[in-house]
């Protein structure tokens, strides 16, 4: 299927959201400088910039999270100025936030109307919420139930949730920050179909992402924000990746490059072989060489992290040899893995990676700290200090010290404290799930390159990843997953986006296959 | 890029129906409901005089002021707060209500309704410092908790304040409803509070923010719920469970005793966590409470009835505490 313009909606017109010459400034940060921009009635308007651009702090300005320094709103030709997100959504603008803002513990009911709940003073009706949700969810067409806890609904589900609330607001605008993110291809398109229903001649919605493969399919027109400045928008046939990038990063990005020569062979430096877990790994076995980026593709909850986890023995093993540098290792648990120069860098940075309140030093030493005690049990701050330093040089991670708090580092960099973390510790295969998750495109890059580097000095490299363009980009050969199996290894020349998304969605003819 | 959208399964339904979920929600209240049962059981059997009239409607008394405390406590909890104030709080509104009765000779109703709303009002500030100046609930109601506990003796002059000129005053706790049996008000105070307590929290918006609040509070604020407002609420809701509690507390020993109140707020959140409800907030139920009031009390009282040596009891209502949060962690990670 391609994604032409058949069948689209009238061509927009007419500004619905006009943003005058709005400025915002934190302490030490100009946010948001004298920004100008329309969304038009009828259109879907995609938003891109790198982390920083001022992308997140004009959507809080809209939604009234942030009283603006100075600039005006106008909304259908009327002037707006929110006062707060409650404000904001009753004059008609909704914001889906990228962290889903919805109570787990409550009903899918109780959370579209929360804080509108119809009732009699104190008293709730329940009887007239689940019949208001359940008219709302048909008439959008959801596949929800109202009393379904949104704890146990899926990314998606919860998505749909926060969907229908906004939508229930009779919004005209519908701002959505990274939607896509969570979610896996099948999802994307279920989101994309009801972006297109919610789009008629009297609405607009705003579509903020990293994903530029998306914006094709989605958006109409594109904004692009730099370091807080307005910098263009184009019709979206025009803004192709090579126009947009530079203008996002103000330089060129090579998008299409793959990795040039053959992959090292025959020196394993991991060896899976038949490794399964009770709920989803079924028989896997790969190998990955000594100097080799071995890609992970695959739908969500095809068990690529679920792998991960289960080498580096975070999960338990039902059955499975592993071997590292051709010796059978015998892993129970993540501190084995690493003694055996196995790391795992989880795709959720701030939950595993680092921890977050610490300094870059005290990050980068965390799973080598044994090496660093005198024989008094004294750590030897000198050399904790000097390997930081060089690890910072080594890696050119951007911060001002050593002893900055992580916290403070940006995720291009708070990435690169985890891979040193790792390279301290003496890791020489290296297991990455999604690296440049909510990183920025010109991050992203320098992780790439950092990637490069590691295989080219020897590093055996896993990396999982469910952005295909980064996949051919980084990978000497791609494993496909799905359904806890690897359905198919490709070499990097025979590999392409669509014969991945097929191995990736339906078994193999031949079946199993060994990596 | 050109992905093939067909024949690829819409997005993820439901994973479970509503029926579902309430029951799972459930289980951990028919699991302590169920000890409860196996407890009685047990001592029923152990020893003769445990299952007696009198020694269950003492089982009832004891377990009412804690009991009452709890439900408040309740509130707090699953909006992801914490009480600590409850116990030495009780304390102070008994004081006071002395001090209105006896002091100050106020009229038996007056004097109650006064301390009853003093409980309010230290719940109110509590509240306030927590939804308005940012202190953490720990701390807040710590401060509370050692300000009350001092107050206590200061305005008592750390002797008791007896009712002489309200001689109703003792009937409160004590007088009872079946003539000629005992059966005393307090318990029916009790169990009315209990009906009150899970209407407030099933039915009303009190209740529903409660968990919202504790569920997800920075959501609950973007999606326009005034949440500082009604944490204040809901703190100086548990306030008024604590006067209630004080009250009935120095009817039951007709006197207001300035000293002591430490350590019920711990048997209060005990009785709250046994009963189900998630300290993380979200998660609770007041039914959960009253089973777990029971059974702290139904323990307390049958290991003494079975002459197991006082020391051991708190080792026991430990071990409890332990094993049924270490059951509800269970079934949580399984579901």
């Amino acid at each position: 299927m391609t994604h032409t313009d058949e069948g689209r909606r009238v061509p927009p017109t007419a500004p619905l959201l006009r943003i005058v010459g709005a400025s915002k400034s934190f302490p030490g940060v100009r946010a948001l400088d004298d920004v100008h921009m329309e969304l038009l009635a009828g259109e879907v308007l995609a938003l891109v910039g790198e982390n920083g651009a001022g992308k997140s702090t004009l959507m809080k300005l809209l939604s009234g999270v942030y009283q603006p320094d100075s600039g005006d709103f106008f909304l259908g030709g009327e002037p707006f100025s929110p006062s707060n997100p409650r404000h904001a959504m009753e004059l008609g603008i909704s914001i889906i936030h990228q962290e889903l803002n919805l109570m787990p513990d409550l009903t899918v009911a109780q959370n579209i109307f929360i804080g509108r709940e119809p009732r009699k003073g104190l008293w709730l009706s329940e009887r007239a919420l689940l019949a208001k949700t359940r008219d709302l969810i048909s008439r959008l067409g959801l596949p929800l139930n109202p009393s379904t806890l949104v704890g146990d609904l899926t990314v998606a589900g919860q998505q749909m949730v926060e969907i229908a609330k906004a939508l229930s607001y009779n919004a005209r605008v519908l701002i959505m920050d990274e939607p896509t993110a969570a979610l896996n291809e099948a999802e994307v398109a279920t989101l994309f179909d009801l972006i297109r229903r919610f789009v008629t001649p009297t609405t607009g919605v705003i579509y903020i992402s990293h994903r530029m493969h998306e914006l094709p399919v989605i958006s109409d027109r594109v904004t692009v924000l730099r370091d807080g400045k307005y910098v263009d928008t184009l019709l979206t046939p025009e803004a192709k990746p090579a126009r947009l990038i530079p203008l996002m990063v103000g330089r060129v990005i090579d998008a299409d490059q793959r990795p040039s020569g053959a992959a090292p062979q025959s020196d394993p430096a991991l060896e899976v072989d038949g490794l399964s877990t009770r709920h989803l790994l079924r028989d896997v076995s790969f190998t990955v060489n000594k100097g080799e980026v071995l890609g992970f593709a695959g739908l969500m909850g095809a068990g690529r992290t679920e792998l991960a986890r289960a080498i580096v023995g975070a999960d338990k093993r039902e059955s499975g040899v592993i071997k590292v540098h051709g010796r059978v290792a015998s892993i129970a648990n993540p501190a084995d893995a690493a003694r055996y120069g196995v790391g795992y860098l989880s795709e959720d940075r701030k939950r595993f990676g680092v921890v977050l309140g610490r300094s870059v030093r005290d990050n980068i030493v965390l799973a080598s700290l044994r090496e660093y005690v005198n024989k008094l049990g004294f750590m030897r701050e000198q050399d904790i200090s000097r390997d930081a330093k060089a690890s910072v040089k080594a890696l050119s991670i951007r911060t001002p010290g050593i002893n900055q708090l992580v916290q403070n580092l940006s995720g291009g960099n708070q990435q690169k404290v985890v891979v040193a973390k790792w390279l301290v510790r003496d890791c020489d295969v290296l297991i990455f799930d999604e690296p440049t998750r909510g990183i920025d495109i010109g991050a992203k890059d320098e992780i790439y390159a950092l990637l490069h580097q590691l295989a080219a000095q020897g590093k055996a490299i896993v990396m999982i990843s469910s952005e295909l363009p980064e996949v051919l980009r980084m990978s000497h050969r791609i494993a496909v997953m799905c359904e806890g199996r690897i359905t198919a290894v490709l070499a990097n020349e025979e590999a392409t986006q669509e014969n991945i998304m097929e191995y990736a969605t339906r078994f193999s003819a031949e079946g199993l296959v060994r990596a | 890029m050109t992905i093939d959208h067909e024949g690829v399964a819409p997005a993820a339904p439901p994973r479970t129906e509503g029926l579902v979920a309430r029951a799972r929600g459930s289980l951990q209240q028919l699991l302590a409901f169920g000890s409860l049962i196996v407890i009685i059981v047990v001592f029923s059997v152990w020893s003769p005089y445990f299952f007696t009239a009198s020694n269950l409607v003492g089982i009832l008394m004891a377990a009412t002021v804690v009991g009452i405390l709890a439900l408040g406590t309740t509130f707090v909890i699953i909006a992801g707060g914490i009480d600590l104030s409850i116990g030495t709080g009780m304390i102070l509104c008994g004081v006071m209500t002395g001090v209105f009765l006896t002091y100050w000779g106020w009229p038996l109703w007056l004097g109650v309704l006064c301390g009853i709303l003093f409980g309010g009002l230290i719940g109110v500030i509590n509240g306030l410092n927590i939804a308005f100046l940012k202190i953490p609930p720990f701390i807040a109601t710590l401060g509370m908790m050692l300000i009350s506990a001092g107050l206590s003796l200061v305005i008592s002059g750390t002797k008791p304040i007896y009712f002489p000129d309200t001689p109703g005053f003792e009937n409160l706790m004590n007088w009872s409803v079946i003539p000629g049996a005992r059966f005393p008000l307090g318990v029916v105070i009790f169990l009315v509070l209990v009906v009150v307590a899970a209407i407030i929290l099933a039915k009303t918006i009190i209740g529903r923010y409660a968990f919202s609040i504790g569920s997800n509070e920075a959501a609950t604020e973007l999606s326009g719920v005034r949440v500082r407002k009604w944490k204040v609420t809901i703190y100086g809701m548990a306030g008024l469970f604590v006067g209630i509690a004080g009250v009935l507390s120095a009817s039951r020993l007709s006197s207001a005793q300035p000293v002591g109140g430490m350590g019920l707020e711990l048997e209060a959140i005990a009785a709250v966590v046994i009963g189900g409800t998630s300290l993380q907030g979200g998660r609770g139920s007041i039914i959960g409470t009253v089973v777990g009031a029971l059974i702290v009390a139904v323990l307390t009282n049958g290991l003494r009835v079975t002459e197991v040596p006082q020391e051991w009891q708190s080792v026991v209502v430990g071990l409890v505490i332990l094993v049924a949060v270490y059951f509800d962690m269970l079934r949580r990670r399984g579901a």
